[in-house]
């Protein structure tokens, strides 16, 4: 396993957002975590990459307990995050936005670095026409390249995405997760949140679906995909 | 209001005018980096910048010794390189204590910035106070107050053994435009061109951008915010400990409360630029040194104050954001 998540309960003050939320997330897998809205996808997601605590439970990484790691730690284990709502740094160039994607490497001279900047222009091809413009320009789609492509940067061997479709068009969240497979292909392991079911479910090798804070169902991406009761619930017949 | 004084006067008031702002602006640069990466006053700045006068005085006494005597600015550069260095020194560990004792501690638990604030409103008192008290301190750790020719009561003004006498290096419109000015204004330029390269081009700059535009997604980054948020302090304490020493040389003497109306003005000169950006605490700093002198000339000394105020006020109503307005995670390269 590369990434276990165990017993995982995390408070908003009073509020339980998560509950003894389990999963474990193989090397080279796919992993979705779908659900409605508040189901606490993305506080699983922070609280993996550390910008959650948690109240019980634990976090390991490559079999390590990476529970109480600040979350500046975690990225340099090769665990990063592109943020719900994509969080790139407005002011910034695309280019400065990949640059602090590679923040903890200090490998910006090196052949390592070009190298992976390259791959993530191949993988968006847009981003390098923009390099040089200023994120906060960027339309919501190339934003969510620019998340992506930082995430990257930091050559993650466990790569979080919190709904990478949000607010995109039909044909580019086809698009978007056509490029997520891709990059699964070259060996980097995912973990994604999505409210977009169908494609998730398409994608993924196990996802497991969330409900007010717990997992309610998990399995592989095809059999919930085929599920009657998943249908009705999450895909709306239209798969 | 005079206007044939301001007129006759015009490239002294400006030259002078834009020495004094060039230290608003450095110390200026302290509250809008601070600003830039907390969203937070730090109104104990003025003190960081008054322990810098102080350490200058210092370094005057312990080098040079009591007895009062005139040397031109050329006589004096040795002293002033090693009383910077000593400026600079004492104002960041100042400006870092600060932030460990006053911020840290609040912001680890989350309290709210107003409570950051008032921490800072009493760090600043605090400071301020034990610098008053110095002669008693150093009593307590059993030193004799060897100084007593410069303190004669701990509340007095503290004057440099060292006065430097301005002499003439150019001549523009029959004013002969003095050395102290032109090098107040050159190592001011100076340390701020140093500065906004450092920003721009280093990793720690990318960093402190990174935390002032997005703390949350700087994290995920892999940037480490309280590092930063240290090394921002540090930062500003180093501009105030080179503006404490071009202080002490244009101005020559310094007091425990010295650094409550200077840090106003700088404050201002940060809010008149748009706080949060770099280079306008640059313009902020000059634009308010000049208008006040202008001021000064055309309504009399005692309306400087007066004058900058206004201007401030006059500026924000038609500026909110400032002159420049962006902020420092949003200044761009
Ligand atoms: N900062 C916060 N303070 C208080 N409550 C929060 C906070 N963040 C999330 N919550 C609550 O925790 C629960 C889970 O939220 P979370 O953001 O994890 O849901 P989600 O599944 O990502 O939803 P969405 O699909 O809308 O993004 C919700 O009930 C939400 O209101
Ligand atoms: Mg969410």
């Amino acid at each position: 396993m590369l990434l276990e998540v165990e017993g995982l309960c995390v408070n908003y003050g009073h509020i339980e957002a998560i509950r003894d939320i389990s999963f474990g997330v193989e090397e080279g897998q796919v992993v979705s975590l779908i659900g409605a809205n508040g189901a606490g996808k993305t506080t699983t997601l922070k609280t993996i990459s550390g910008l959650r605590t948690v109240r019980a439970g634990r976090v390991v990484f490559e079999g390590k307990d990476i529970t109480t790691l600040p979350p500046y730690e975690r990225v340099a284990l090769r665990l990063s995050q592109s943020p719900e709502g994509r969080g790139v740094f407005v002011g910034m160039t695309v280019r400065e936005n990949l640059d602090m994607g590679a923040y903890v490497r200090n490998d910006r001279k090196s052949a390592a670095y070009r190298e992976d900047l390259e791959r993530v222009f191949s993988l968006f091809p847009r981003l390098q026409e923009r390099e040089r413009q200023v994120a906060g320009t960027l339309s919501g789609g190339e934003q969510q390249m620019v998340a992506m492509g930082r995430a990257l940067m930091a050559r993650p061997r466990l790569l979080l995405l919190d709904e990478p479709s949000m607010g995109l068009a039909p044909k580019l969240i086809q698009q978007i997760f056509a490029i997520i497979r891709e990059i699964n292909e070259q060996g980097t392991t995912v973990l994604v949140v999505e409210q977009n079911a169908a494609q998730a479910l398409k994608l993924a090798d196990t996802a497991h679906i969330l409900e007010t804070g717990e997992i309610v169902r998990s399995g592989s991406g095809a059999e919930l995909a085929g599920d009657d009761s998943v249908k009705a619930a999450y895909l709306g017949g239209d798969v | 209001m005079d206007f044939s004084f301001l007129a006759n006067n015009i490239v002294e008031l400006t030259v002078t005018g834009l020495a004094l702002g060039a230290i608003y602006a450095l110390v200026a640069l302290g509250y809008t980096m601070v600003y830039g990466v907390l969203q937070l006053i730090n109104f104990a700045h003025s003190e960081v910048f008054m322990y810098g006068t102080f350490a200058v005085a210092w370094v005057f006494v312990f080098v040079h010794g009591r007895t009062p005597s005139t040397q031109t600015l050329g006589e004096t550069i040795g002293l002033l390189l090693l009383s910077l260095v000593a400026a600079m020194v004492v104002s960041a560990l100042i400006a870092m204590l600060l932030e460990r004792v006053a911020y840290r501690p609040l912001l680890k638990r989350k309290a709210p910035r107003l409570m950051a604030l008032i921490s800072a409103i009493g760090a600043s008192f605090a400071l301020a106070e034990l610098m008053g008290l110095r002669d008693r301190v150093a009593g307590w750790v059993g030193l004799r107050d060897d100084l007593d020719a410069y303190v004669a009561k701990a509340r007095d003004t503290y004057s440099n053994p060292v006065t430097i006498q301005p002499q003439t290096l150019f001549e523009v419109g029959g004013y002969g435009v003095k050395d102290v000015d032109v090098m107040v204004i050159l190592a001011s330029l100076f340390m701020m061109l140093a500065l906004d390269q450092f920003v721009r081009r280093t990793r720690f700059g990318r960093g402190m951008r990174a935390v002032a535009q997005d703390p949350e997604s700087a994290a995920l980054m892999g940037v480490n915010s309280t590092r930063i948020i240290r090394g921002t302090f540090i930062l500003g304490g180093l501009m105030a400990g080179a503006a404490a020493t071009l202080y002490m040389v244009k101005i020559g003497s310094t007091r425990q409360d010295a650094g409550f109306i200077l840090g106003v003005k700088a404050f201002t000169a940060a809010v008149l630029g748009g706080i949060g950006n770099l280079r306008g605490a640059l313009v902020g700093g000059l634009l308010l040194g000049v208008s006040e002198n202008y001021g000064a000339a055309l309504f009399g000394t005692e309306w400087k104050d007066v004058v900058a105020f206004v201007l401030l006020i006059l500026i924000l109503l038609v500026r909110p954001s400032g002159l420049l307005g962006e902020s420092l995670g949003k200044a761009r390269a």
